[in-house]
């Protein structure tokens, strides 16, 4: 944290931009496993994809590296917010209107909101998973902990699946503007490219809320 | 009587600056960091000879008015730089570039000087592209040229509408660079209040601090002016509003003499007066004369509903328009230099064929270049300058001509200098604008920028050697001195007296007075009877200003009002020498037209018997009249003759 | 034209300000808006009050001096122009305009409308140039330079260094400002030679002087009276990238 301080501003904002690419990654694949439970009923892939996540040692490996990169991306992106705080002190009557990038605005609104998320869906899920105990189901190919139970469990439940529905819809703000942004920072802006990676971003940050935010409806409403 | 010494070395044209530089005096490098510099102003003049001080070694102190050295106004200047480089080849050379300024000038410049200029332009090119400048290029990667007034080749390099700016930078980044190692001390927000003389020798300055209002004292071994010119004498002008007359007007009651103070350059390409709000005049670049057309109605009827809104001028056919310029100079056409552009729109205006709802302006049609060249031609070439033009006045120039009508732009007139730029007062120097010497009686377009760069990059870290070569054994100097504690308590009673006045007049009501009572009677065309008027006149303002002008707030305090009195308190001096210089020059001369001196045809007359000389005016004390001395001009390398642009 | 303007008045730099309401009237739509506050400063003489205090010179767009946030947004509500170069005719009669100083913590207010832009003059001096002395360059032609790459360090060199990039800015960072310095020099040919320690000493200076961190808003690109776009923000952050990769180990 104190070396972070000193890092200068383009450096953090390249490491932040990394970081949040990388995280980008870790979204696939928890929506490409998650959308496992809506095309099986038995849940048997949803489950077998969980228990190899859960015992394989090169993804339980990788778990720490991301874990890293949650803490630098958060870690950073208060840094940054903090120091943009400061830089003035005294605030505008009247509130500025210029910005082009308009969720840029609310990276760390999102940010945090998505952080509380990520607190109790951790609660929910990876400790329960890890630490508790969830009754085991027994398919043809094997016995794996019922981990899709819990998940239409919870989705059964309207508040939780409200919260769920705003906090996937922030962190797609989130990324709308964080993708384009990780690229601003790192150099890469091109008059020729620069408008097909905005709209690359928007399209990846639409198809990762919608794909997220279908699963509880989907599970909810029927 | 003092005699003038303009010091010009001897030897034939091409060869003075380079025996002046083999034979002047140097100082060592270890005596350069025991000798102090003061320079007044970061214009271009002023930010490039800091810069190159602090290079060569020297204790450099610089002083701006503004907030920052890069706000100075030569920011301003959109067209370009003239040079003789001749990369287009269309028959550029050195001497032509000289010859050129000589007879724009209309041959009351200075040979030598004049040379040295055309001669160091190939190197001010050169140094500029080094900063990283970015001049226009050609496609194969090529410096690009363009034409101005005057000139029958292009030899004008540029960086869009913003070559002022461009070059500017360019001194103003070097400038940083010895700021930031610490061989240049920079302070900035500070107006320079009289000049300090001891023993005869000109020992620092008295400045006024415009945020706390400190009365502050700066000593040094050489004090440089480079703090403009004196246009805004005239109120409504092209320069910036705090460009001032201020520091050369107390190097003049000091002692300095100042040089052609009535030779003032009216601008042929501004955008008309509109309102009597109004608070300075716009300039549109000489460049839009390369492809604009100038013309008024051929028909007074024609002109009269045009100014009654009763007819467009788009609706005018070719044959009812007369192109005045291209009519009376075929061989220039709308290229003419400033000064005979500016006469020749005032000629058609005041004989009634003036345009706009207030009858003086002229249309400056692009029509026809559009129509040659295509529209995303000229947008590429002058797009900000009609971006400019749009914004003031509502009106799009791509449809509809612009509406030109020339305005005070620059002054030729400054304080004397020889040829290496200093003073009457050893020890003080002037540079770019603030001097008199390059420009004679007009100044050609894009040699403005020319010459303060010339005065700072090439000719001053000279001149200025040979001047120290023997003050390597005077010590530094304490501003304890007598003439210090006197000049600070001149300048602090001046400001006491202007704050307790407390009258009903603020001080731009005073100055918008002189200034009409200027461009009446002192301005593009002048006459016997309008001058002695004149000079009654602007007594008569002056005593009025100091009796009855309001200045709120206290000199302890940001105080605008007070700043702008002290130097409105100077230009009602400097606009009294500016009518007297006119009236003892009875002849007409480049920017100075004399209505009793003119030809048939309604051209300049000059007296090349009489008034071939400088006129270098001393002041002599408050209530006395100034004197003038005469430095006779002598032609060796050129023929004096009627200039002719037909 | 009747308007109401309320404006920030400070007395110094360590007094507290507050807003104070002026009644303007008559003013014409051709004025531009500084002439405009020429002539409430002018009544406020008369009326023996202290005029409104604000940067002004060139009135034509170019010195960068004047810098007055207007309506939330510097340089007022035309696009591609500074508060000077705009005129009344944006305004609607019997409207009330709300006019601030630059606010950021490395700007601070000087007086009234007035604030201390000297950080950018130190940002320069850090390294905003190309380090040649007077006299002994090569020809201006020796090294030819594609129209392309001088069109594009011209774009980045058209700033004025006034600071609405600051003002806009919702952390109130220089980014747009250096930048501009930076890609213009990163594109020339003579700028190349010391581009890795021009990118980190101006970057280092920019930290230090407490300007915030760029945040991709782009609030900067659509306020720059230059139009100056962010994409010269994308080439600091390669230069910068790249000058720290391969610098040298210190």
């Amino acid at each position: 944290m104190g070396k972070a301080l000193h890092y200068s501003s383009i450096t953090k904002k390249i490491i932040m931009s990394l970081a949040g690419l990388f995280l980008t990654s870790f979204l696939v694949v928890h929506l490409l496993i998650n959308l496992l439970i809506l095309f099986d009923d038995s849940r048997e892939l949803f489950n077998q994809a969980a228990h190899f996540m859960v015992t394989n040692p090169l993804i339980q490996t990788f778990q720490w590296v991301l874990f890293a990169g949650f803490i630098v991306h958060i870690i950073l992106g208060v840094v940054l917010q903090i120091q943009n705080w400061m830089a003035r002190p005294v605030k505008y009557e009247k509130k500025g209107a210029s910005e082009q990038s308009y969720f840029s605005k609310f990276m760390i609104h999102t940010g945090a909101i998505v952080f509380i998320f990520l607190i109790i869906h951790f609660a929910n899920f990876f400790v329960k998973a890890k630490f508790g105990h969830i009754e085991p189901i027994t398919y043809a190919s094997g016995t794996y902990e019922d981990l899709g139970l819990l998940v239409v469990e919870l989705f059964s439940d309207g508040g939780y699946v409200a919260f769920y529905v705003i906090a996937l819809l922030l962190l797609g703000f989130h990324l709308d503007h964080g993708f384009q942004s990780a690229f601003q920072s790192l150099g890469l802006n091109h008059s020729r490219y620069i408008p097909w990676i905005k709209r690359a971003g928007t399209a990846f940050s639409a198809l990762i809320t919608l794909g997220f935010i279908a699963i509880p409806l989907v599970i909810y409403f029927s | 009587m003092v005699k003038l010494n303009a010091k010009i070395p001897a030897g034939p044209l091409a060869e003075k600056w380079t025996n002046y530089k083999a034979h002047q005096n140097l100082v060592n490098p270890a005596n350069k960091r025991k000798l102090d510099i003061i320079v007044i102003g970061t214009g271009l003049a002023g930010a490039s000879a800091a810069a190159s001080f602090g290079e060569l070694g020297f204790n450099v102190k610089v002083f701006c008015i503004h907030d920052s050295p890069r706000r100075a106004h030569s920011i301003a200047a959109q067209g370009g730089i003239n040079a003789a480089k001749n990369y287009p080849n269309d028959g550029d050379s050195i001497y032509r570039l000289f010859y050129d300024t000589i007879k724009g000038g209309d041959y009351r410049a200075r040979e030598a000087n004049v040379y040295r200029l055309a001669e160091v332009s190939n190197n001010i090119i050169d140094q500029c592209v080094a900063q990283g400048v970015p001049f226009a290029r050609e496609y194969g990667g090529l410096l690009d040229n363009r034409s101005f007034g005057g000139a029958q080749v292009s030899r004008t390099f540029y960086a869009r509408g913003q070559t002022g700016q461009q070059l500017l930078l360019g001194a103003y980044s070097a400038l940083s660079k010895e700021v930031g190692s610490g061989s240049v001390k920079l302070y900035t927000r500070r107006d320079m209040m009289d000049v300090v003389i001891i023993d005869g020798r000109a020992r620092g300055v008295i400045m006024r601090n415009l945020i706390t209002g400190a009365i502050e004292r700066y000593a040094a071994h050489a004090v440089v002016l480079a703090t403009g010119g004196y246009g805004n004498v005239f109120f409504l002008s092209t320069n910036a509003m705090a460009s001032n007359g201020s520091a050369i007007w107390k190097a003049y009651r000091k002692g300095a003499f100042f040089g052609n103070p009535s030779f003032t350059q009216i601008h042929p390409t501004c955008i008309p007066v509109h309102g009597d709000y109004q608070s300075k005049l716009t300039l549109m670049s000489e460049s839009l004369r390369n492809d604009g057309r100038i013309w008024v109605p051929k028909s007074l009827d024609d002109a009269e509903k045009i100014r009654k809104g009763q007819l467009k001028p788009t609706q005018l056919p070719e044959e009812a328009r007369d192109y005045y310029l291209e009519r009376r100079y075929p061989a220039f056409g709308n290229l003419v230099p400033r000064d005979v552009a500016s006469r020749a729109a005032k000629e058609r205006c005041d004989a009634g064929y003036g345009v706009g709802s207030t009858g003086l302006a002229v249309y400056l049609d692009f029509a026809d270049a559009i129509k040659r060249l295509g529209k995303h031609v000229i947008e590429a070439r002058y797009g900000n300058l009609f971006q400019m033009y749009e914004k003031i006045t509502d009106e799009n120039p791509y449809e509809t001509p612009m509406m030109i009508y020339p305005a005070v732009h620059y002054t030729m007139g400054g304080i004397w200098v020889d040829y290496e730029l200093q003073t009457t007062v050893p020890g003080l120097f002037a540079a770019g604008e603030a001097n008199f010497s390059d420009h004679g009686a007009n100044r050609l377009g894009a040699s403005a920028l020319m010459q303060g760069l010339s005065d700072g990059y090439f000719v001053l870290p000279y001149t200025m050697q040979n001047y120290l070569a023997d003050q390597i054994g005077v010590p530094r100097f304490k501003t304890e001195a007598a003439e210090f504690e006197q000049a600070e308590k001149e300048t602090r009673d001046r400001i006491s007296k202007l704050l307790s006045i407390n009258g009903n007049n603020t001080v731009d009501s005073y100055h918008r007075k002189l200034g009409l009572i200027m461009w009446d009677y002192v301005g593009m065309a002048r006459n016997k009877e309008g001058l002695e008027k004149a000079i009654g006149m602007i007594r008569e303002l002056r005593v009025d200003f100091w009796k009855n002008v309001k200045v709120p707030g206290t000199n302890e305090q940001v105080n605008p009002e007070l700043e702008k009195a002290l130097r409105v308190a100077d230009f009602l001096e400097l606009g009294e020498l500016m009518a007297r210089d006119a009236l003892i020059r009875e002849e007409s001369c480049g920017g100075h037209f004399r209505e009793e001196y003119q030809t048939p045809e309604g051209e300049a007359l000059r007296d090349d018997k009489s008034f071939n000389f400088v006129a270098a005016w001393e002041f002599t004390g408050q209530e006395s009249e100034p004197v003038l001395h005469k430095e006779p001009l002598q032609y060796e390398f050129v023929e004096v003759k009627q200039r002719n642009y037909k | 034209m009747d308007l109401t303007l309320k404006i920030w008045r400070q007395a110094s730099a360590g007094a507290t300000g507050k807003f104070v309401n002026y009644p303007v009237s008559g003013i014409s739509e051709d004025a531009s808006f500084l002439e405009m506050l020429d002539v409430l400063n002018e009544s406020l003489v008369m009326k023996g009050e202290e005029p409104v205090a604000f940067d002004h010179d060139c009135r034509e767009g170019i010195c960068g001096a004047c810098s007055l946030y207007i309506n939330g947004r510097p340089h007022g509500p035309d696009k591609g122009i500074t508060t000077c170069q705009m005129h009344m005719r944006n305004f609607k009669d019997g409207e009330t305009i709300v006019i601030e100083p630059w606010r950021a913590k490395p700007f601070p207010v000087i007086k009234d409308l007035m604030v201390d832009r000297s950080a950018f003059d130190e940002i320069i001096q850090a390294g905003g140039f190309i380090s040649v002395r007077t006299g002994g360059v090569p020809d201006a032609n020796a090294i030819p330079i594609p129209k392309r790459h001088a069109d594009l360090a011209m774009d980045a060199a058209a700033c004025i260094g006034c600071g609405a990039c600051v003002a806009a800015c919702k952390n109130a960072s220089a980014m747009l400002f250096v930048a501009a310095k930076v890609s213009q020099f990163a594109l020339l040919p003579q700028g190349k030679l010391e581009a890795s320690e021009r990118v980190r000493n101006m970057v280092t200076k920019m930290d230090e002087l407490g300007f915030g961190n760029c945040t991709n808003t782009y609030a900067c690109e659509a306020e720059c009276p230059k139009e100056i776009s962010v994409s010269h923000i994308a080439r600091m952050n390669r230069e910068y990238l790249v000058a720290k990769v391969t610098a040298p180990k210190e």
